[in-house]
C-alpha cells in the first residue's frame, strides 16, 4: 500500500469523501452559470471578435497591414506565436513528466492545464498561418504529393520541423486529455437530469460503463500516450528554438537554446496556469483541492525555471564577449543599451529579478503576491520573445538598413484578440467540463487527504457512507 | 547493518590498480622519446581526475536534489549516494595535483591560453585573458572546490546526526532540505563555469553555450550508472535487503532519463553548429568528425542507443543483469566522452586510446572503487531516522 509520510502537507483538505468530490466537481456545471460568468464571457467574446476582425482585415488586405519592413520581418507575429506555445506547455508537462515523478498535487490541476495547453496551442498555430498572408494555401506547408510542378515542402527547413512538432504534440495532448474526461464525462452523464445534456455527454463520454475492461484499456492508453508526450514536452520548444539557432543571426545562432527555451516554455506555462488556477478555485469553489500547497509547488516550478532561464541569459551574454566574435557582442550590447533596452530590461526584470522573490516562504504561499507575480511573468516572457526576436533583426550586418518596429493597430489588435479568444474557449471549458480530474483526484484522498492523514476519517466507515450515497 | 569490504573486493580493487600501474608504466616506456609525452600524461590526468570527481560531484548533486524536492523513495539508499558522494574529497584532491601540473608547465600544451607565448601571439586568445588568466582561474577553481567541500561535509554531518538522534530527525531533515536548494543554486552556475575553466578553454578558440549543461548531463548519467550498479552489487551481497525492485526501477528510470537528456544535448549542440556551418565554432566538430570518426560517433551511439533500445522496456529496467551489463557499456561510452572532449585539442589528430590511457583509466578507477566501498563501512546502510524512510520502505510503482 503507499504510504505518505507524516510531514508531507495534505493534499486535499477538509473532511471529504468520495461522493462529496463528485459533488464538488459536477456541481458547478449542473448549476446555472454565475452572473461573472456572462460577464467575463461577453467581454472576452468582444476582444475575440475584435481581434477575428482584425484577421480578417489582415487576410483581405495583406500582411502589410503590420508593422513589418524589410530589415524586421518577424516581428510581432513569431513573438506572439512562440509566447503561446510557450504557455502550452505546461499542460503536457505536468501530466506527463510530473506523472513519472510522481508528483500526486498534479492531480488537481492537469486537467485544465491540459485544457489550457490545447487552447494556447490553437491561438499559436493561428500566427503562422495568418503569416502566410494567403491562408488558402496553407496546406502547402504538408508534404502533399501535387499537381504543382517542383512544388515540394523543404525538409531541411526548421519551419517545416514545427509544423511536424507542433502538429504532433497538439495531437497527442488533445488525445491524452480527451482520454482522461471519458471517466468524468460517465460520471456526469450518470448525474444530470434533463434528457439533451444527458445525451451531449452520452455522447461525450464514447459509452464509457466503467468497466474493469474499461479501466484496464484506459490505463495502458494513458501510460503509452505518458511516453509519447514526455519527449514532446522537449522537442517541440526544441524545435521552436531551432527556427533561431540554426540561423547565423548574431544573438539567435546559440547553443543554449533549445534546453533554455524548454525551461522558458515551461516557466510561462505556469505562470498562466497560476493565474487560471487562483481565479477558478474560488469561482467555482475548489478551494479545498487546490490550495496553498498547490500554489506553492507550482511557484517553486517557476521559480526554478525562472533560474534556468537566467542563467541562460547571463551564459549568453558571458559567451558573447568570450567567443571574440564582434557582431556577436554588439548584438548583446545593442540588446542591453541600444534602442529597445527597455524591452531588454523589462524582461530581464520579470524573468531573471522577480522570480527569486519566490525564496521567501511566505511569499510564495501568498495567493495574490502568486497571481501579480503570474501576470508579470507573462509579460515577460512575451518581451523575452520580443526582445530575441526585434533587437537581433532590427541592426543586421549592413547598417544603411538599420531600422526600427513599430507595431500597427492591426498587429495590436491580433495580439490582444488571441487573448480574448483563448478566454473565451477557457470559459466554455470551465463551463461545461469536469475541470477537475475527479476520478484521479479520488485516488490520493486517503493517502493524501487531511482527515484521513490525521486520523479524523476512518475508511471503512467512509467507504459505506460512499455505497450508499453512490446507490442513492 | 554494517558494511564491510570483501577480501575478494579489496583483492580486486588492488589487482585494477596494480595493473592500471603496470599498463601505465608500458605505456610510458613506450611513449619514450615522443615528445608529447609529456601533454599525454597531463590530458590523461585531467580525463580522469575529472571524470571520477564529476561522479562524486554527481552523486552529492543527486543528494542535494533529493533533499530539496522532498523525495521519498530514495531514503533506503541514502547510504549508497552519501558513500559515492564520499569520492569527493579525493576527487578534489586529483583534480587540483593536475591543475598544479598543468599550471607550472604552462598549460603543459592542455590549457593554450596558460602559454605566455600563445597569449602574446594569438590575438584571440588574449582577448580572453580577463577571463582565462591563471590568477582568476584559481581563484574560481578554489571557490568551486571549497564550497562543493563545505557542502559536502554539512550534509554528511547531519545525516550521520540524524541517526544517532532521533528527536532532531526532522529538524536536520528541513535543513537538508534547505541547503540541498542553496547548493543546487551554487551548482547550476559552477557546473558550467567550472567546464568552461577545465575542459572548453582546451580548445580556447571554441566556444559554446551550451557547453556547461552537456559536460554535466554526462556527469550525471555517469553517476547514476555507479548508483545503479553499487546497489545492485550491495543488494546481491544480501546487504540491502529492504531495497525492492521499484527502487531498482527508479535508479534505472534516473540511468534512461539521464541518458536522453545527455544526448539530447549532443544532438542540440552539434545539430546547430553543424547546421549554422560558422568556421570559428565548426572546427570543433570537424576534428572530431575527420580524425576520430570512430570514436566520436560510435560513443555517441553507444551512450544513445543502448539505454534507448534496451532500458526502454519497464522489466529492463528491473533485471540487474541487464542494467549492469548496459550501465557497464555506456559508463566506458561517457568516459570516452571525456576523453574525446579532452584529446583532439591537446594532442591532437594524433591521439588514440593506448596502453597509457586505459592503464591510467584503469588506476582510477581501481582507486575510486575502493574509496566507495571503504566509504560505505563508516555508516550503517540504512539511514534510519529519515523522515522518508516509511515511505521509502512501502516503495511500490
Amino acid at each position: 500500500m503507499h504510504k505518505e509520510a507524516a510531514i508531507r502537507e495534505p493534499l486535499i483538505l477538509g473532511h471529504k469523501s468520495y461522493h462529496q468530490i463528485t459533488e464538488d466537481v459536477c456541481k458547478p456545471i449542473e448549476d446555472k452559470a454565475p452572473k461573472m460568468w456572462y460577464i467575463l464571457f461577453t467581454i472576452a467574446a468582444v476582444i475575440g471578435l475584435y481581434g477575428v476582425g482584425c484577421i480578417l482585415y489582415l487576410l483581405g488586405t495583406g500582411i502589410g497591414t503590420w508593422g513589418l519592413n524589410k530589415t524586421v520581418g518577424w516581428a510581432w507575429d513569431i513573438t506572439n506565436f512562440v509566447w503561446w506555445v510557450g504557455i502550452g506547455h505546461a499542460g503536457t508537462l505536468i501530466s506527463a513528466v510530473l506523472l513519472l515523478f510522481r508528483q500526486k498535487w498534479r492531480m488537481a490541476i492537469n486537467r485544465s492545464a491540459e485544457a489550457m495547453t490545447i487552447f494556447a496551442v490553437f491561438m499559436a498555430g493561428l500566427f503562422p498561418l495568418i503569416h502566410m498572408g494567403r491562408i488558402w494555401v496553407a496546406y502547402w506547408v504538408m508534404p502533399l504529393p501535387n499537381q504543382f510542378g517542383s512544388l515540394w515542402v523543404n525538409f531541411n527547413s526548421p519551419l517545416l520541423w514545427d509544423v511536424f512538432a507542433i502538429s504532433t504534440y497538439l495531437t497527442v495532448s488533445l488525445i491524452f486529455w480527451y482520454i482522461g474526461l471519458l471517466p468524468d464525462f460517465a460520471t456526469i452523464r450518470d448525474r444530470v437530469k434533463k434528457p439533451i445534456p444527458k445525451r451531449m455527454y452520452s455522447m461525450l463520454s464514447f459509452g464509457w460503463t466503467g468497466r474493469a475492461k474499461h479501466w484496464n484499456r484506459f490505463e495502458l492508453v494513458s501510460l503509452v500516450l505518458a511516453g509519447v508526450a514526455t519527449p514532446l514536452v522537449f522537442s517541440v520548444h526544441s524545435i521552436v528554438s531551432f527556427d533561431f539557432a540554426t540561423s547565423v543571426i548574431p544573438g539567435w545562432h546559440t547553443t543554449i537554446f533549445p534546453p533554455y527555451f524548454v525551461a522558458g516554455a515551461v516557466f510561462s506555462g505556469f505562470a498562466m496556469v497560476q493565474t487560471l488556477m487562483l481565479v477558478m478555485r474560488k469561482a467555482m469553489n475548489l478551494e479545498a483541492y487546490i490550495h496553498t500547497k498547490h500554489v506553492e509547488y507550482m511557484n517553486i516550478v517557476i521559480m526554478v525555471t525562472g533560474s534556468i532561464v537566467g542563467v541562460a541569459y547571463l551564459t549568453e551574454l558571458f559567451v558573447s564577449w568570450y567567443s571574440g566574435v564582434e557582431y556577436e557582442a554588439y548584438a548583446f550590447i545593442n540588446r542591453a543599451t541600444g534602442p529597445y533596452w527597455w524591452a531588454y530590461w523589462s524582461m530581464m526584470t520579470c524573468n531573471v529579478i522577480s522570480p527569486q522573490l519566490m525564496w521567501v516562504k511566505k511569499w510564495r504561499r501568498n495567493l495574490m503576491f502568486t497571481f501579480v507575480m503570474s501576470i508579470i511573468v507573462n509579460i515577460g516572457m512575451w518581451f523575452e520573445r520580443f526582445v530575441i526576436i526585434v533587437t537581433s533583426v532590427h541592426r543586421d550586418y549592413l547598417p544603411s538598413s538599420w531600422s526600427m518596429f513599430y507595431p500597427t493597430h492591426i498587429d495590436i489588435g491580433i495580439f490582444v484578440g488571441t487573448i480574448g479568444l483563448f478566454f473565451v474557449f477557457f470559459l466554455l471549458f470551465a463551463r461545461f467540463f469536469p475541470v477537475l480530474a475527479l476520478n484521479e483526484v479520488k485516488t490520493i484522498l486517503k493517502s493524501s487527504g487531511e482527515s484521513f492523514k490525521n486520523g479524523q476519517a476512518h475508511s471503512g466507515a467512509d467507504e459505506l457512507a460512499d455505497l450508499k450515497n453512490t446507490n442513492n | 547493518m554494517e558494511f564491510q569490504v570483501s577480501n575478494k573486493a579489496k583483492m580486486l580493487t588492488t589487482v585494477l590498480m596494480a595493473v592500471g600501474i603496470v599498463f601505465t608504466l608500458v605505456g610510458v616506456v613506450m611513449a619514450m622519446g615522443d615528445h608529447q609525452l609529456g601533454t599525454k600524461i597531463y590530458s590523461n590526468m585531467l580525463v580522469n581526475s575529472f571524470f571520477f570527481f564529476g561522479i562524486g560531484l554527481g552523486a552529492l548533486f543527486f543528494l542535494a536534489l533529493q533533499y530539496a524536492t522532498e523525495t521519498g523513495w530514495y531514503a533506503v539508499i541514502k547510504r549508497v549516494i552519501e558513500a559515492v558522494a564520499g569520492f569527493l574529497p579525493f576527487g578534489i584532491g586529483m583534480m587540483l595535483v593536475t591543475l598544479l601540473t598543468l599550471s607550472f608547465t604552462h598549460g603543459g600544451h592542455v590549457y593554450m591560453w596558460m602559454d605566455p607565448d600563445t597569449v602574446a601571439h594569438d590575438s584571440l586568445v588574449s582577448g580572453k585573458s580577463a577571463y582565462l588568466n591563471q590568477a582568476f582561474f584559481w581563484i574560481r577553481t578554489i571557490a568551486y572546490m571549497a564550497i562543493y567541500f563545505i557542502f559536502w561535509r554539512g550534509f554528511k554531518n547531519r545525516s550521520i546526526q540524524q541517526d544517532q538522534n532521533a528527536d532532531m530527525a526532522i529538524d536536520l531533515h528541513f535543513k537538508n532540505y534547505r541547503k540541498g536548494a542553496a547548493f543546487l543554486v551554487f551548482f547550476a552556475y559552477f557546473s558550467s563555469t567550472s567546464s568552461w575553466d577545465w575542459i572548453m578553454s582546451i580548445d580556447t578558440h571554441w566556444f559554446s553555450t551550451l557547453f556547461g549543461w552537456y559536460t554535466f548531463a554526462g556527469t550525471w548519467c555517469s553517476t547514476m550508472i555507479v548508483l545503479v550498479t553499487l546497489t545492485l552489487y550491495l543488494k546481491k551481497k544480501g546487504y540491502l535487503p529492504k531495497v525492492n525492485e521499484s527502487h531498482i526501477h527508479d535508479l534505472g528510470k534516473w540511468t534512461f532519463a539521464t541518458s536522453f537528456l545527455w544526448s539530447y544535448l549532443w544532438f542540440s549542440q552539434f545539430m546547430l553548429i553543424w547546421y549554422a556551418n560558422i568556421p570559428e565554432e565548426v572546427t570543433y566538430y570537424l576534428t572530431r568528425r575527420d580524425n576520430f570518426t570512430f570514436l566520436y560517433f560510435g560513443m555517441f551511439f553507444i551512450n544513445f542507443a543502448f539505454p534507448m533500445l534496451i532500458l526502454m522496456s519497464r522489466d529492463a529496467k528491473r533485471h540487474a543483469g541487464i542494467l549492469t551489463f548496459v550501465g557497464l557499456i555506456i559508463f566506458a561510452g561517457h568516459w570516452l566522452d571525456v576523453w574525446v572532449m579532452v584529446m583532439p585539442g591537446t594532442i591532437g589528430p594524433k591521439a588514440s586510446v593506448g596502453l597509457l590511457d586505459l592503464g591510467m583509466a584503469v588506476l582510477c578507477l581501481g582507486f575510486f572503487v575502493r574509496v566507495v566501498l571503504t566509504n560505505l563501512t563508516k555508516a550503517p546502510l540504512v539511514a534510519v531516522n529519515h523522515p522518508f524512510l516509511d515511505e521509502s520502505l512501502h516503495h511500490d510503482i
